[in-house]
């Protein structure tokens, strides 16, 4: 459903504005609702239409959509959508497209080498097994390093445009809070209170509670580990707040802006809204929301489920009256067919009827809303990407 | 392979949106209507199981929802207290002050501690007999495996200690078919298919738990057969359609559209599913769960995914 407002130029159902816009989109929602397609076609048509160096930025794309965009090798490199593959599908491109997939080990590893005071540390700290662990599977890490990663691309300006899709994360506030939790994480007290006795070198654990439970539970050696690492770490804290900090200004920018994607599918949607809320309370820039896989308005017709009806009701009357006219049809055919076709209308009429409430229920218009349809097929070449970015452009 | 209802310990996880607690809810009441007392645990304390199971909200503490049917929200910091009352016998509790931030800390600095605690309980329920049975509404796809393995990254990375001597039952219990088994929820859909091939590859990979099962979400019916979709596309040619739309008082267009639609989107799913029957171990067996084309949530969705459930389980 679009919303439409004369004064609003963005409220004509299309991303357009805010792609010529915005320097920065960040593509977000629940996972499983097509969040990365979204970002990758909202790029390309970017790219195609607006002109410039536009760049999406990806995280888990399914392996046809990555092969797509030319991304099959793992790394963090950017790398450039050839010209080929847009004429291949039918558009001349007024820009260049960029694609790049997000490697959370290989990211910590420059982020280390960045920001560690000398060689020996920073060899110290990639060595360290808590290090390998956390860089690897660390819950939160993979949510902060996309921000990181987005604001060390986005501070060396060669893109006029990055479209971000964001890790699918336990809590949609992740990755929000991400470089706030960070700072909080390195300037906590608890930090350095839980190292003290290593760093002085008394190893006097018993001298309290926390520590003898600690020690019980983990075993000295475990905690000298960590202890080793946050010593470590600390040589770079101030760089690393610094950042922290430095990102998250960048996501509260005015050229940063946030697109909600969605399913009309309850607990899609009802995590989608929260997300809009979230941006809200945090003072982001809520630019859009993308309902994707939106059953066609004709579904919806009273008189489409009058006929449905009295084709599933009367299936064997009209079979008859109309087999006369088919070439080769066997009347019971026929009739099954009719039937089928009217009760599968009223079926996704239900589902239809019980999306568009949802829809209509939704909280908070933001600047654009765009529905894109469901597609006969799934989106995983240059051409399905146009289709779905001439959708969310407005075409 | 064992019978999923005769295992002890099931982790239900899934893509987010495929229906992943919706399922762990239908198999708890399956289990729990079917004479097993059945314990359904959810692991992020969301309140979604409550909300589908229409009662109110669960805690720590297991609460009987229904007949053989109780219910818990895990909690990681009450779970490291009852795990300290059990396991230290010393009054730890009051005197280690900030139990919540320290144990924040720690588990931000070492993943892995929080996940076995979680596991820990959940095994430790098992281990009790406290239940029949267990069902853990677990995190998606992206995290379960780094909880079904934190117990043997613990038992790397801590070399003595407590909490090392816990990790060798729990390690028992895991890797024990006839009492555990993951079971992956998916819809027959692109993304979703391509995640559970993947976790289906990493679980034997990279943990000891047994997929005991894949549960495919919102399957759609099939509209036609092979003969009477030429029919279809007859009836879909312009004079055809007129004349149907004229006896049946009215325009037929939309409703031969929509069928199209069902018809392609049926299809695609099917070579999705095709992907994933060849892309499991064919050992694993496969669950069919109806699209259901109804306007109600909640406990009553349940009820019928249970139904569905049961007929796929040949009970």
């Amino acid at each position: 459903m679009v919303r439409h407002s004369p004064h609003d130029p963005y409220r004509n159902g299309s991303l357009s504005g805010l792609l010529a816009s915005r320097e920065i989109v960040v593509v977000c929602g629940p996972g499983g609702v097509g969040k990365t397609t979204t970002a990758a076609a909202a790029a390309a048509v970017a790219a195609a239409r607006l002109g410039g160096k536009v760049l999406v930025l990806t995280v888990d794309p399914a392996r046809r959509l990555a092969d797509a965009l030319g991304l099959q090798g793992i790394g963090n490199r950017e790398r450039r959508v050839p010209e080929s593959a847009f004429t291949d599908a039918g558009v001349k491109p007024m820009g260049e497209l960029y694609a790049a997939m997000l490697d959370t080990k290989e990211s910590w590893d420059t982020l280390i080498s960045h920001h560690a005071p000398d060689a020996r540390t920073r060899d110290e700290i990639l060595a360290n097994p808590l290090y390998r662990n956390i860089s690897g599977r660390f819950v939160q890490s993979h949510d902060y390093i996309a921000m990181e990663r987005l604001f060390e691309i986005h501070a060396e300006g060669t893109y006029d445009l990055i479209v971000v899709d964001t890790p699918p994360t336990r809590n949609a506030l992740d990755f929000l809070d991400a470089p706030e939790r960070m700072a909080d994480f390195f300037s906590s007290r608890l930090l350095r209170w839980l190292i003290v006795p290593y760093r002085s070198r008394i190893v006097n654990v018993a001298s309290k509670p926390f520590y003898q439970v600690a020690d019980r539970i983990l075993g000295t050696q475990f905690l000298s580990d960590i202890a080793e690492f946050f010593i470590l770490f600390q040589s770079m804290y101030h760089g690393f707040v610094e950042r922290a900090r430095s990102v998250q200004r960048l996501l509260a920018d005015r050229r940063t802006s946030f697109i909600v994607v969605s399913t009309l599918e309850v607990v899609p949607l009802r995590e989608g809204e929260f997300f809009a809320k979230a941006l809200a309370d945090r003072e982001l820039h809520l630019g859009a929301i993308v309902l994707n896989k939106v059953l066609p308005g004709y579904l919806r017709d009273p008189m489409g489920a009058t006929i449905a009806a009295r084709l599933r009701d009367a299936a064997g009357q009209l079979a008859d009256q109309l087999c006369s006219r088919m070439e080769g049809a066997d009347v019971a055919q026929v009739e099954r067919v009719l039937a089928e076709v009217g009760s599968s209308y009223l079926d996704y009429r239900v589902v239809a009827q019980r999306e568009a409430e949802q829809q209509s229920e939704l909280a908070g218009p933001p600047e654009a809303f765009v529905s894109v349809p469901y597609f006969d097929t799934d989106v995983y070449d240059l051409e399905g990407l146009f289709r779905l970015g001439a959708r969310l452009w407005g075409d | 392979m064992i019978p999923l209802l005769d295992r002890r310990l099931l982790f239900v996880t899934g893509k987010g949106g495929v229906g992943k607690t919706t399922v762990a809810a239908a198999l708890a009441l399956f289990a729990s209507e079917h004479g097993r007392r059945t314990l359904v645990c959810e692991s992020d304390a969301r309140g979604d199981i409550a909300a589908y199971l229409e009662t109110g909200p669960t805690g720590f503490h297991a609460r009987e929802l229904l007949p053989d049917l109780w219910a818990m929200s895990m909690d990681t910091e009450a779970a490291l207290r009852e795990y300290l009352r059990l396991n230290l016998r010393i009054p730890v509790i009051g005197r280690i002050g900030p139990l919540a931030k320290a144990l924040d800390f720690v588990a931000t600095a070492a993943p892995g501690v929080r996940e076995v605690l979680i596991v820990g309980k959940l095994c430790y329920e098992v281990r009790e007999r406290h239940y029949d049975l267990v069902v853990v509404d677990a995190p998606a796809t992206g995290h379960i495996v780094g909880q079904l393995s934190a117990p043997q990254s613990i038992n790397e990375l801590v070399k003595v200690g407590l909490i090392r001597s816990q990790t060798d039952w729990m390690l028992d219990i895991l890797s024990d078919p006839a009492r555990t088994g993951l079971v992956v929820v998916t819809t027959p859909e692109e993304m979703p298919v391509n995640e559970t091939m993947e976790l289906a590859a990493r679980v034997g990979e990279e943990t000891t738990v047994e997929l005991a099962s894949v549960v495919v979400n919102r399957v759609l019916p099939e509209l036609f057969g092979r003969t009477e979709e030429e029919i279809f596309e007859q009836l879909c040619r312009k004079e055809l359609t007129a004349e149907l739309g004229r006896l049946a008082g009215g325009d037929a267009g939309a409703l031969l559209e929509a069928a199209r639609l069902a018809v392609t989107l049926r299809r695609t799913r099917a070579g999705h599913l095709e992907r994933l029957r060849a892309g499991i171990d064919a050992k694993v067996p496969m669950l069919y769960l109806p699209f259901l084309f109804t306007r109600f949530h909640g406990l009553r969705t349940i009820r019928q995914v249970a139904h569905s459930l049961g007929e796929e389980l040949g009970s």
